[in-house]
């Protein structure tokens, strides 16, 4: 008996020799009994690129990471599953062969068709999607949209970007129109305008998520025009950071923390937290109760955070964005206040109107705000 | 900085790729053989290339690692065309497809990391203080190389005894057989060259511009270059032109909405191919004359 391991081994066996005479798994924590009666909750992610792109399949695996930590849950993922019919056949696989009860589509075109059909298919399996619009009656029950006010790191980007920025030009390299990106486009101007009214920010839409190509060529065109601090919505920023870093201007990042990419120019960037709304759809799911259809929220929440100041930030600039920051964390800024004008000079939110982060209006945002030179058509 | 400018930039940043690939692809279609399966060489060079580079630091030993690899798969191309009853077309589009989930599934590590990158040639420093100028004339070194290698080509190609053989193969295989060629080799060499310069176009893309690895960093670069050829019809100087119209047409749209002008970008983007469109249907279906080689199974 002088052999630890040995010691140990038979100690634990006594444990659970003790726990089968109770007749009773009472005493051990809730994750152990659900493991005993061998049901750990199965969680599928789906990914559309790969999990280490630097971008929005990193900070989805990142929380899929954490959550694979929790107790009583066994996570399966897959990347680089196109949107198209191929992304059924992948929920389809993880409920039939891995009995995955709640599964992460996280791309956008996952959303509709596929998910939904899926999961009028498997009324039994839980589908929480990021960034879909969902709506009562019209989305089943066992479906959900989860997204993060992001906008707001973007506005204090933004802040960040005009205190550095020289030609007063800021640059922005989106892939598509779409509600969430403009809302970033919007949040990174406005950031920049209360700081001087005279920032413009440049955008292009490259038409795709991942073009690394098209992506070097906007950034490369951006800075020819004399843009000096540049930041995107692509799913791998890696590109374009890179790409601002090799010519010697300042970038802000995206999705998840790039600085490692640009040790000279990157300034701060708009990170996600995950982890947030996947624990709580896994909370819910382990309990039972019913799907939390539609989760948001922003810096306050937990959803979203700050990429830490790089070298060239200035002392100004931290002092101006962490004072909106911690008015953000009261939940009392507000970026969309009328009057907003877009780059039309239409009226887009009338004087006297606050619209909060959590209004539906600014998820249907269809506009380019004043001082964005681009055009959505 | 003007639009002109950002085209012609352009043109040398994204045509240098193109280049490579279709000057390879002219070769091996002298010699009467289509390689379809240049997307998936692309990329396996593209992948290592970048993998090489960052192991050694020495990126040039990456260009050449992708020049192996790309020989690799064009010696296998022609190797399994060689064989009764294989088809050219079918099996360069199954190459393609191996080629690049090969590269997907090996380069999965390289995603993140940033590999030494090829040292530009700096004419515009020695030219200019403005720096956008200067950065549009920090010019791709394979780009320079493969001006060189076209116009070597070309004189291979009519100049030389081994390019005459070359040709014969390419335009008649009775002819060739009658004149005791190997026609198996030569087609086997062609192709395997071909298969070398897609691999060095793929480090083009890794290595300089963009200058990263990712699955979509080709974005079908290899299969635009086989149309490439039809518009170069065969001459090898002709694929600078047709590289460098694309590659221009392919930094309109940005410089455009760079300066604001962005209605419509959806159609400017498509205007790279619908320029190469427009221009192969202006051509018509290229005859001998013209120098389509007779053998090639799209001729034939």
């Amino acid at each position: 008996m002088t052999d630890p391991r040995l010691a140990l081994a038979l100690n634990r066996r006594r444990v659970l020799q003790a726990g089968a005479a109770l007749g009773t798994t009472a005493l051990l924590p809730a994750w152990q009994e659900a493991m005993a009666q061998g049901t750990p909750l199965v969680v599928g992610v789906i990914y559309v690129g790969p999990r280490t792109d630097f971008g929005y399949n990193q900070a989805q695996a990142q929380a899929a990471a954490l959550i694979k930590k929790l107790p009583g849950v066994k996570v399966v993922e897959e990347e680089n599953v196109p949107e198209t019919v191929a992304v059924q056949k992948t929920m389809e696989a993880m409920i039939n062969q891995d009995k995955a009860t709640l599964i992460f589509p996280t791309s956008f075109g996952y959303f509709d068709p596929h998910m939904i059909k899926m999961a009028e298919k498997y009324p039994k399996v839980r589908f929480a999607h990021c960034g879909g619009l969902w709506t009562e009656g019209k989305h089943p029950k066992n479906t959900s949209s989860y997204f993060g006010y992001i906008d707001e790191c973007q506005f204090l980007s933004g802040i960040v970007a005009a205190h550095v920025s020289k030609s007063k030009k800021l640059g922005f390299i989106a892939a598509k129109p779409i509600p969430q990106v403009l809302r970033n486009i919007n949040a990174f101007t406005l950031g920049a305008k209360s700081i001087d009214p005279a920032f413009t920010t440049r955008v292009i839409f490259t038409g795709d998520w991942s073009m690394p190509v098209k992506e070097a060529e906007a950034t490369t065109s951006l800075i020819d025009q004399g843009v000096d601090v540049l930041t995107c919505h692509v799913d791998s920023p890696k590109v374009v950071v890179e790409t601002a870093e090799k010519r010697g201007v300042f970038s802000c990042g995206y999705h998840a923390s790039q600085a490692a990419l640009a040790p000279k120019g990157y300034l701060t960037g708009a990170e996600w937290d995950w982890a947030t709304p996947y624990t709580a759809q896994i909370k819910a799911a382990q309990s039972g109760a019913p799907m939390p259809n539609v989760l948001r929220g922003g810096l306050k929440d937990g959803y979203v955070k700050m990429s830490p100041y790089g070298t060239a930030v200035p002392a100004a600039a931290k002092t101006k964005a962490d004072a909106v920051k911690a008015e953000m964390m009261k939940g009392t800024y507000v970026i969309f206040k009328g009057e907003l004008k877009d780059n039309k000079g239409a009226v887009v939110i009338p004087k006297g109107s606050n619209l909060d982060q959590f209004n539906g209006e600014l998820e249907k945002m269809n506009y380019l705000v004043e001082g964005v030179i681009g055009s959505i058509s | 900085m003007g639009v002109p400018l950002a085209i012609l930039g352009g043109a040398i940043r994204v045509g240098t790729p193109l280049l490579w690939v279709s000057l390879g692809e002219t070769v091996t279609e002298k010699a009467g053989r289509i390689n379809l399966g240049l997307e998936g060489t692309l990329l396996m060079g593209a992948m290592t290339a970048f993998a090489v580079s960052l192991g050694t630091g020495q990126p040039w030993l990456g260009v050449l690692a992708a020049a192996l690899v790309g020989t690799v798969l064009g010696l296998l191309h022609g190797l399994l065309c060689g064989l009764p009853r294989v088809n050219d077309i079918a099996l360069g589009i199954a190459l393609m497809l191996a080629g690049s989930g090969l590269a997907f599934w090996l380069g999965k590590p390289l995603i993140q990391p940033s590999a030494p990158p090829l040292p530009a040639v700096p004419i515009g420093t020695a030219l200019t203080d403005q720096p956008a100028l200067r950065a549009a004339l920090d010019i791709n070194p394979l780009f320079v190389l493969g001006l060189v290698g076209a116009l070597a080509v070309h004189l291979v190609l009519q100049r030389s005894r081994i390019g005459l053989k070359l040709r014969v193969v390419g335009d008649s295989d009775p002819a060739a057989r009658a004149f005791g060629l190997a026609v198996g080799r030569y087609r086997m060499g062609a192709t395997a060259f071909g298969g070398a310069c897609a691999g060095v176009g793929g480090a083009s893309l890794s290595l300089f511009y963009p200058g990263a690895w990712s699955e979509a960093l080709s974005s079908g670069q290899g299969v635009m270059a086989v149309a490439l050829v039809i518009f170069a019809r065969w001459d090898p100087r002709r694929c600078i032109w047709a590289a460098l119209l694309f590659g221009g047409a392919s930094a309109i749209s940005p410089a455009l909405q760079a300066l604001g002008y962005s209605q419509g970008y959806y159609l400017l983007a498509a205007l790279p191919y619908v320029v190469t469109l427009a221009i192969l249907i202006g051509i018509g279906r290229p005859s001998a004359e013209a120098g389509a080689p007779g053998e090639l199974s799209l001729n034939r």
